[in-house]
């Protein structure tokens, strides 16, 4: 049985740029915000990837990413992330990053779902994130499904896999490096995605090329949100424990931990 | 730095121009397809690419597994089947141009040699896409798409051989094709002998197009075949080159002993009384695949001298952290070498330059994609009237060439003034506009390949120069060095800077183009008149300068005697092409900035202004730079053939128009007017010591009058350098680079 699969995401800046916050109690920033190349949110992106991969197993599974962010911003983006694997995309014109609020996020997300007329709800699995990297709130996904009446909700999902009888039988991280597994009968639910297992799709220019026939058209008719502003900002700060990036070669992974696991120390 | 407080407030340049400026600038925002390939490319580039480079593979010229292992990255990223017709296992429609010079750009950004792996194929190919037979161009242009769990066929381009033979004299072929057999009534069969030199994919090609001469009286001059690797002989891929460069290429030695079906002749024959006569020789095959390849390996430098900016820039910035007496904020910690004016500058030289070589390459590529379906219309509509190549196209297009002029002056003039009907039958006339677009396309081909490689390698020799002693290591962040040694390739191959300077020779006195020049200088007064900060006035008049010059070159004779402009005469003819490129890369740049300016405010949301003004100043520099280039060459020639008056001619100086005693009471008014006179008598009466009198041309007093009005155009470059260097010291540029070292 296909699903119909909804995958909510948004945008973060690329991580090797400079990252500063420019402080306006109004409207906190980061300094070129609107021109520093953007990615999309990795964690959403785990989650596109495994909608991907359960779109494949069941055919006829259509996979739709709904995004607020910058339109042209997210047309930039749309440039590398249509290439990954069919989807179609419903688009939210407005502020992206992390100093927006997340309730008025998730009701304009929640909202633009609602609002898809042929949505079959009894198939419907809403994807996104667990968090973002911008802001890091961890429950954006939640407050979408709670608008929708869904109740099933799964947070920090690294697999999913479907039995026979159609349940699906979901692993969720909890603490201490352990899983939990459970088992939802049926949709609709909400997965809030960590890593999953799924490397990165490779670019494939001509699954991006199909895509775009319906992506630049959504973004076209992208509808403008702007997020009435629910929180008060007191001071924006980059975190005072700053570890300059550097680029390795030849160093294997345990060295690499270790050499972390003592500057954490530090 | 001093001279900044020179600039007025203004606008700088935020960030490193993204991808959105660059897709306006370079006319790609609505090609969405390009832009994915873009992204697509730059992920294997900064991705497999750059690891391998980090990890040591250029250290060997030996083809690795590693090293073919990117040919599979560039088939699952669509770089294989770029090039290809969708109806044959491609994606994109349309003229390719473009596709390619952006794919060469991204992958050059990184390594060249990795541009130069993935473009070799699409070489080997081009005699088949260009002039090979419609079932030639299916079978082959197939075999060589990639599909999933299917290697495609890979292709190399042997025209090079062995010295004595074939090197930029393309016409020395040592390979040789004669018939082995002719069966009655059946298809001839030939035997085909050719020996490489330096070709490019030969490690692995499945399939090779081969330049070959008739050994044979049944065939008729020479032609392209396509060998291939299963076919009954030798094959022998040969030894690899040693060379110091390009090292993620494959470069061999091959020689091959063939038999192949005379229908692998590229474009097939005819056969005339018992002769084979090929449709194209290899001269013509040929020429029809540089004049597009040469511009991708262009733009591979261009892409280098830009890439080196964010690495440089962070050097210099990052240059005195760290230390304990350098303490954060102050100048020294936040600015470190960029405080010293010369870093800075020179910076801007190397970027200015960059743009200006991207600018003249994607121009290139972009004329070629609007010249490829117009040249097909244009046979079309000459196969109508019974022409078909040759010999008979050229007459048939130059009986036509007056039209072509009348279009171009008519262009000059608004609609009002001019007949518009007339004007519509031409504008849409495929004969007319190829005249048009081809005489342009002839000179910016040639012109993108010697100026971005040739005097792109010269800045990249300054980039690594900026970098200290880092710069000509192996650690040296992007790479520096390598790019630096491997544009000395780019300048070679596919026919080193002596072969485009040959061809600039010829292409640019062709009228047509000469007419285009003409209202290319009106253009450049144009936009000067509304922006007069790009420097498009002082390019305009270094144009004119040029056009003079030529004019005169191309009618005057030296003291000798001997005409000037003659193709035997390179020292007067190689550095008029030279000239000529800097002002067409300068102008091309003027030509992207303007673009943007008018059209980037749209999409670009933050920062824009300050992009604008940057790039204006970038402009500015450039065009200073060219036409102080030109002005330089152009006087050389317009003196130098002169023969210097001597004292012997003229022993009582009748030329003097002084004596020294006036000369003092001129000076003694006003200071360093003496300067000016011109020669003059000393008390004794002899004239000065000095080789003779001064040089009086009366036929050059216009050449002087250009030359000292382009002098005074000048004004303003250097604060322009100013401020572009000031945004240099304050811009943002990323934590790191986004590939490895
Ligand atoms: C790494 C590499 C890859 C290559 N790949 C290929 C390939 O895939 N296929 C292929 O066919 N070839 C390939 N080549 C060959 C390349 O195109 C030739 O080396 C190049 O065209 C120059 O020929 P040559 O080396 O014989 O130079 P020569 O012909 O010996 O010329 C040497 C120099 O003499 C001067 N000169 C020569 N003739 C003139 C003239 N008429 N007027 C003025 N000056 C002149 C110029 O300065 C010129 O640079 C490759 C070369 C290299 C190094």
């Amino acid at each position: 049985m296909p699903y119909q699969i909804i995958v909510c995401g948004g945008l973060a800046p690329d991580p090797l740029q400079t990252l500063e916050p420019v402080f306006d109690p109004a409207k906190p920033s980061l300094k070129n915000e609107l021109m520093l190349p953007a990615v999309f949110d990795p964690w959403a992106a785990h989650a596109l990837y495994e909608a991907g991969h359960l779109a494949k197993q069941h055919p006829g599974t259509v996979v739709r990413v709904v995004s607020l962010a910058p339109k042209a911003k997210l047309q930039q983006v749309m440039m590398t992330v249509a290439q990954k694997m069919p989807f179609e995309l419903v688009a939210l014109d407005g502020p992206g990053g992390g100093f927006t609020d997340a309730a008025a996020v998730s009701a304009a997300l929640a909202e633009a779902i609602s609002a898809m007329a042929d949505l079959d709800r009894s198939r419907l699995l809403l994807f996104g994130g667990w968090e973002s990297a911008t802001r890091g709130a961890g429950v954006v996904m939640q407050r979408v499904a709670e608008r929708l009446g869904i109740t099933e909700q799964f947070l920090a999902v690294d697999e999913l896999s479907v039995d026979a009888d159609g349940s699906l039988v979901i692993k969720e991280r909890i603490e201490g490096g352990r899983h939990q597994i459970s088992r939802c009968a049926a949709p609709p639910a909400m997965l809030a995605w960590a890593t999953g297992n799924l490397p990165e799709p490779p670019n494939h220019p001509q699954t991006g090329m199909a895509n775009m026939r319906v992506i630049m058209p959504a973004l076209q008719k992208a509808k403008p949100v702007a997020l009435e502003p629910a929180i008060e900002y007191l001071r924006t700060a980059l975190p005072a424990a700053v570890r300059q990036t550097r680029v390795v070669k030849d160093v294997p992974a345990a060295d690499i931990a270790r050499e972390i696991a003592e500057w954490i120390r530090q | 730095m001093a001279s900044s407080t020179s600039a007025s407030p203004r606008e700088h340049l935020q960030t490193l121009p993204g991808d959105d400026i660059r897709q306006v600038m370079w006319r790609f925002a609505d090609r969405y397809d390009l832009q994915m390939l873009v992204q697509s490319t730059r992920a294997v580039a900064r991705g497999p690419v750059a690891r391998l480079v980090a990890e040591g593979a250029r250290h060997t010229h030996d083809w690795t597994a590693e090293k073919h292992a990117l040919l599979e990255e560039f088939d699952a990223a669509g770089i294989t089947a770029a090039y290809l017709e969708p109806e044959e296992g491609g994606f994109l429609e349309g003229p390719k141009n473009l596709a390619l010079a952006l794919i060469a750009f991204e992958l050059a950004w990184v390594d060249a040699g990795a541009a130069t792996g993935s473009l070799a194929t699409h070489l080997g190919l081009a005699p088949i896409h260009e002039r090979g037979t419609p079932e030639q161009r299916l079978h082959y242009m197939s075999l060589a798409a990639p599909a999933p769990g299917k290697e495609p066929k890979r292709a190399a381009f042997a025209l090079t051989e062995p010295i004595p033979y074939v090197g930029v004299e393309t016409g020395m072929l040592g390979g040789k094709v004669r018939i082995a057999e002719w069966p009655e009534g059946g298809e001839p069969v030939l035997e085909v002998s050719k020996r490489g030199r330096f070709i490019t994919n030969m490690a692995f090609a499945n399939f090779v197009t081969a330049a070959v001469d008739s050994d044979d009286p049944r065939i008729k001059g020479s032609c392209m075949v396509i060998l291939e690797e299963t076919d009954p002989g030798i094959f022998d891929r040969g030894t690899p080159t040693r060379k110091l460069v390009h090292q993620l290429s494959a470069t061999n030695d091959p020689v091959f002993q063939l038999r192949v079906p005379a229908s692998r002749i590229v474009g097939g024959y005819t056969v005339k009384d018992g002769v084979i006569i090929p449709n194209y020789d290899h001269g013509a095959i040929i020429e029809a695949v540089f004049r597009r390849t040469r511009v991708t390996v262009g733009l591979m430098t261009s892409a280098k001298l830009l890439s080196a900016i964010e690495p440089l820039i962070r050097y210099h910035r990052d240059r005195f952290r760290g230390s304990e007496a350098v303490s954060p904020g102050s100048p020294r910690y936040e600015l470190g070498l960029q405080q010293k004016e010369d870093v800075t500058h020179r910076v801007i030289d190397i970027w200015a330059a960059g743009e200006a070589s991207a600018s003249l390459g994607f121009a290139a590529a972009r004329l070629f994609d609007q010249l490829d379906p117009v040249e097909r219309e244009k046979d079309r509509v000459l196969a109508a009237q019974g022409v078909h190549g040759g010999l008979a196209a050229v007459k048939a297009l130059r009986k036509r060439q007056h039209e072509a002029l009348e279009f171009i002056e008519m262009q000059a003039h608004s609609a009002a003034l001019r007949g518009e009907e007339r004007f519509e039958r031409l504008a849409h006339d495929p004969v007319i506009q190829y005249i048009v677009l081809d005489a342009q396309a002839n000179v910016l081909c040639p012109a993108t390949k010697l100026w971005n490689t040739g005097h792109g390698s010269v800045m990249m020799r300054e980039a690594v120069s900026l970098m200290g002693g880092y710069g000509i290591t192996e650690d040296c962040p992007g790479f520096l060095g390598y790019k630096w040694m491997d544009s000395q390739l780019e300048a070679t191959y596919e026919g080193p800077e002596a072969v485009q300077r040959r061809q600039l020779s010829l292409t640019m006195t062709n009228e047509v183009f000469l007419a285009q020049f003409r209202s290319w200088i009106h253009e450049m007064r144009q936009i000067a008149s509304i922006e007069p900060g790009t420097g498009a006035c002082t390019l305009a008049s270094a144009m004119h300068l040029w056009q003079w010059t030529l004019n005169h070159l191309l009618h005057a004779a030296d003291s000798h005697g001997q005409k000037l402009y003659q193709s035997n005469r390179q020292g007067v003819t190689f550095p008029m092409a030279d000239a000529l490129c800097w002002l067409l890369a300068a102008r091309s740049l003027i030509l992207d900035v303007e673009h943007l300016r008018r059209h980037g405010a749209e999409v670009i949301q933050q920062g824009f202004q300050g992009a604008v003004q940057f790039f204006t100043d970038l402009c500015h520099v450039q065009a200073a730079r060219a036409a102080g280039e030109a002005a330089r060459i152009c006087t050389e020639l317009v003196f130098g053939y002169l023969r210097h008056p001597s004292w012997d001619d003229d022993p009582q100086c009748a030329t003097c128009s002084f004596n020294e005693p006036e000369l003092r009471q001129i000076e003694s008014v006003v200071p360093g007017a003496s300067g000016f006179t011109g020669d003059y008598l000393r008390d004794d009466g002899a004239h000065e010591t000095k080789a003779g009198p001064c040089v009086r041309a009366p036929g050059l007093t216009d050449f002087s009058r250009l030359r000292s009005k382009l002098d005074g155009c000048l004004a303003g470059a250097l604060l322009a350098k100013d401020r572009a260097a000031e945004s240099v010291q304050k811009v943002m540029i990323p934590a790191a680079l986004d590939y490895p070292q």
